[in-house]
């Protein structure tokens, strides 16, 4: 009767709070700049802290790689910070710290990134040392051997490393030859046979103007933001090479199990999935949300983990990337728990497929994604982040809100009917990495 | 996850940046319970964390894993909550929540919309002094931690080299145990080692309340005495006197062989003091020396050495952490390019390390340090999270929040000959444990022993 009691008052106090504060903050002001030469970012400014947070992406990424010159995009990338302009690596290295500016390049299949910090105190030159990085980088031979010595090293390491070897196997199955298909930063072999030639033509061919996405947070006004731009891009060429093709998915179910060492079995797992831009993309995103999201409530999470102590973690994620669409999960166990979870997996697939969801479980899903939204933009590098990758998205600035009105739009009827759309119980494959007892390949 | 806190990272950046500005305020409550108040005011969004003084180096000997398998266990439910229903709630609100464990610590913490404060509170506060436990959960909850320690150590070679050389570099202090704990201990720990371990460590006299961001200090001062308030200190909490270590009369050396590794590495660690209350600064020469040592992948001493000098490593680092109740280690790293032996690079990295302590310490690359150090507590600023993280951890090791204050400003004043009579201090073979991280050689000749290569690397 206590227990009882306590859950009552304790319920309704939960609910009250929810009640209150429905209408949270999320009312960020993003301005949208374009600067006197055309380039166009959006800002959002703060003063508080007197630094600025600017984000760069580079439409394309490792996808961009040319035929027989896998890894060149990555390795590109890896090697701007190592000299550009009358400045070594170490030369630059030591400008860069001087100004204490924080400067980040990384590649992957959909872009090229560039994150910058800069102090308010010595923007300008820290910009500079962008700019340079960004329209005059050396390739050195030194630095390209160094950097291609450190990206080999990684290759042999992913080739020791079950979760690599997971994440490689799965895409080879899904895309095939697709640049989707294969690790863009290459193999041992392509690294090795890359060339400074080919690094400047990665350069100029993916670091374009008719590709570029820009946003910022934090210490700088709009006008100070379009005049920065101006430097820092009117160097850069005006297009690069063509965007790939869309990918072909392989969406045969079926279980692959690589040998490998050791008392736990990696294991990916998924089907195809659903473009961002697709009328259904926010019942999905609820269904992932209640089948494997980020939540410990998850069911997945519960059947799995808490219920049956079968694994650490199990996430689930739909992967809508700019080339095709997936709905993926991992998790790792003993060998001898996989074959068990698998089959927990694939019963709770099915019980969701067939419709087997409530009103309190849309309900605690749409109250979790609606409230965890707003609780993002909470700093000037995290906002500028998801400014960057809205525009990718193709979303308009007054996006942050409307979408959790979205989200509340999203009916039972839309989640089932949705459900028996995209989850297919038949096409899940899992890709199994170790020596799971009492499984074995499909194929 | 749930989960570990990874010490031992590679690529450390520069420790603890405080605030320039003062926006930290602190009381403690008369059960004793500290809280530490830090503002943002910019996002409606605010960080609840609880530190409990306690971690895996309080553990009784023989239970060792209890303290993190019981952070795990506090999810499990109390008079009011059912299992997994503390983190659903958190969930439901939009919000996300974790706990992790570390030797001198355990945390639990939230991050939630600014206004679900209070709630936060309501249930913390329950499950310190209100946990119920049955044998199904922890027998179930013992199996996920098993996975765990399958998943975070059993399935990585570098992780069992690093437990081993724990183990070798404290033979006597319980940092020597791991945090997950050894398998066959953890397979026997059941619900009368949980209990006892929260009988004698959860209690608000033994907790820290760290908040950060919107919210003022009187409002969570408030929302603390309501919720915390009420609870009642505990008499069974001890000073954490701890078994320390007795002198290290000869260098430590392990080896280990696994067929999973790929690129192989030499790491040492040494012996190294802490950081105590009032008394930082060689603990700030410590951190300043591991920074210009292998802190910079670019600029530092091993990296100009040994990556761009000899181009004999792929990758070279040094670390240093010094926010530890007793002394831990300072750590360093080569991992050489193909064709080049362990001996060789192990040889190399004594050699730059010879050479640093003659030729001291390189102006300009300190003073570019010290703008970093300075600039850090700018861009701090822009986490009010990872403030929270910075102050817990600190009061959590018995250091004061003006300690941490301090931190940026005697990081600016520690010196050239500090930091030197520190690594003459610290750099000592007696006081280490050096470990090899190797895969199985077929070449005969590239076996060499772990003497023979430590005769080779002193020619």
């Amino acid at each position: 009767m206590m227990l009882r009691l306590a859950h009552a008052a304790f319920a309704l106090a939960t609910t009250l709070t929810v009640t209150l504060a429905a209408p949270l903050r999320a009312e960020i002001a993003i301005q949208e700049v374009t600067s006197p030469g055309g380039i166009k970012a959006w800002l959002v400014e703060d003063h508080n802290i007197p630094f600025m947070a600017l984000e760069i992406r580079f439409r394309g990424g490792t996808s961009l790689d040319q035929p027989g010159k896998r890894g060149a995009v990555n390795l590109m990338t890896a090697t701007l910070e190592e000299g550009a302009g009358d400045l070594d690596a170490q030369g630059f290295a030591a400008a860069r710290d001087g100004l204490a500016a924080q400067i980040g390049f990384g590649a992957d299949a959909d872009e090229v990134a560039v994150s910058v910090q800069a102090l308010s105190e010595n923007r300008a030159e820290a910009m500079d040392l962008v700019r340079l990085a960004l329209t005059a980088p050396r390739f050195d031979a030194e630095a390209v051997e160094r950097v291609k010595g450190q990206v080999l090293a990684g290759l042999r390491a992913d080739a020791q490393d079950p979760s690599a070897i997971a994440a490689r196997l799965e895409a080879a199955r899904q895309y095939g030859d697709h640049p989707y298909g294969s690790g863009g930063d290459g193999t041992i072999d392509s690294v090795t046979a890359l060339t400074r030639d080919d690094l400047v033509a990665a350069w100029q061919g993916v670091l374009a103007r008719d590709r570029v996405y820009v946003a910022a947070a934090g210490d700088i006004t709009g006008e100070e933001l379009g005049l920065l731009l101006d430097k820092l891009l009117s160097g850069l060429p005006e297009t690069g090479w063509p965007m790939p093709a869309p990918a072909q998915l392989n969406d045969a179910g079926g279980v692959h199990v690589e040998p490998f060492p050791g008392p736990q079995s990696v294991v990916l797992f998924g089907h195809g999935g659903i473009a961002f831009g697709d009328p259904d993309f926010f019942a999905a995103n609820i269904l992932n949300e209640i089948l494997g999201g980020g939540r410990f409530s998850a069911r997945l999470m519960s059947e799995v983990r808490d219920k049956r102590g079968l694994t650490y973690g199990i996430v689930t994620g739909l992967a809508a990337r700019d080339l095709s669409a997936e709905w993926v999960g991992q998790f790792q166990a003993s060998n001898d728990k996989v074959a068990e979870a698998i089959m927990v997996i694939r019963a709770e697939w099915a019980r969701l497929a067939a419709g087997d969801v409530t009103e309190e479980d849309l309900a605690a899903a749409k109250t979790y994604i609606t409230g965890s939204y707003p609780l993002r933009f909470d700093g000037n590098g995290p906002i500028a982040s998801i400014l960057v990758g809205m525009q990718m998205l193709g979303l308009p600035s007054d996006y942050p809100r409307t979408r959790n009105d979205k989200v509340n739009a999203v009916t039972l009827d839309d989640l089932k009917r949705v459900a028996a759309r995209l989850l297919k119980p038949d096409n899940l494959f899992f890709t199994v990495v170790g020596e799971p007892a009492g499984l074995a390949s499909t194929e | 996850m749930r989960s570990l806190l990874l010490v031992l990272t590679l690529a450390l950046g520069l420790a603890a940046p405080a605030l320039a500005r003062d926006n930290v305020t602190s009381f403690t409550l008369e059960n004793g319970l500290a809280l530490v108040v830090i503002e943002d005011h910019r996002a409606p969004v605010v960080t609840h964390m609880v530190w409990y003084r306690t971690g895996a180096a309080d553990e009784a000997p023989g239970h060792s894993g209890i303290a993190h398998f019981f952070e795990h266990l506090m999810f499990r439910g109390t008079d009011s909550l059912t299992p997994g229903e503390f983190s659903a709630t958190v969930e439901a609100q939009g919000g996300s929540d974790n706990a992790f464990t570390s030797w001198d610590y355990t945390a639990y913490f939230q991050r939630v919309a600014a206004d679900r404060l209070s709630l936060m509170m309501q249930m913390e506060a329950d499950r310190m002094r209100n946990l119920k436990l049955f044998d199904e959960d922890v027998a179930t909850e013992r199996h996920v931690i098993i996975e765990e320690r399958g998943q975070r150590t059993d399935s990585d070679p570098g992780a069992l080299l690093r437990e081993q050389m724990g183990a070798a570099q404290f033979l006597n202090h319980p940092y020597g145990r791991p945090i997950i704990g050894w398998m066959h201990e953890i397979t026997e720990l059941d619900r009368q080692d949980a209990l006892a371990f929260y009988r004698a460590n959860y209690a608000p006299n033994n907790a820290i309340v760290v908040v950060a961001g919107d919210v003022t200090p009187e409002a969570a001062l408030a929302l603390a005495e309501t919720h915390y308030g009420p609870l009642l200190p505990s008499e069974a909490i001890a000073p954490r006197i701890r078994p320390s270590e007795p002198p290290q009369l000869a260098e430590r050396r392990i080896v280990l062989t696994d067929e999973r590794v790929a690129e192989p590495y030499v790491i040492r660690s040494y012996l190294a003091p802490e950081r105590n209350p009032g008394d930082q600064r060689k603990a700030a020469a410590l951190t300043l020396l591991a920074e210009l040592l292998g802190g910079n992948p670019t600029t530092s001493v091993f990296a100009r050495e040994l990556q761009f000098g000899q181009g004999i490593a792929t990758w070279s680092a040094a670390f240093y952490d010094g926010t530890s109740v007793d002394p831990d280690t300072f750590g360093v790293f080569v991992m050489p390019v193909p064709g080049v032996s362990l001996a060789e690079a192990e040889a190399a990295m004594d050699k730059v390390i010879e050479t640093f302590l003659t030729e001291g310490v390189d102006p300009e690359e300190l003073a570019r340090i010290k703008t970093q150090v300075r600039a850090s507590t700018i861009y701090a600023r822009d986490d009010a999270g990872g403030l929270a993280r910075l102050y817990g951890q600190a009061l959590a090791v018995g250091l004061t929040v003006q300690d941490v204050r301090d931190w940026p400003e005697i990081l600016q004043l520690v010196t050239k000959d500090e930091i030197m009579a520190a690594a003459t201090e610290v750099f000592d073979r007696n006081r280490a444990v050096t470990g090899w991280l190797q895969a199985p050689q077929p070449d005969v000749a590239a076996n060499v022993t772990p003497a023979a290569a430590a005769e080779e690397a002193t020619e």
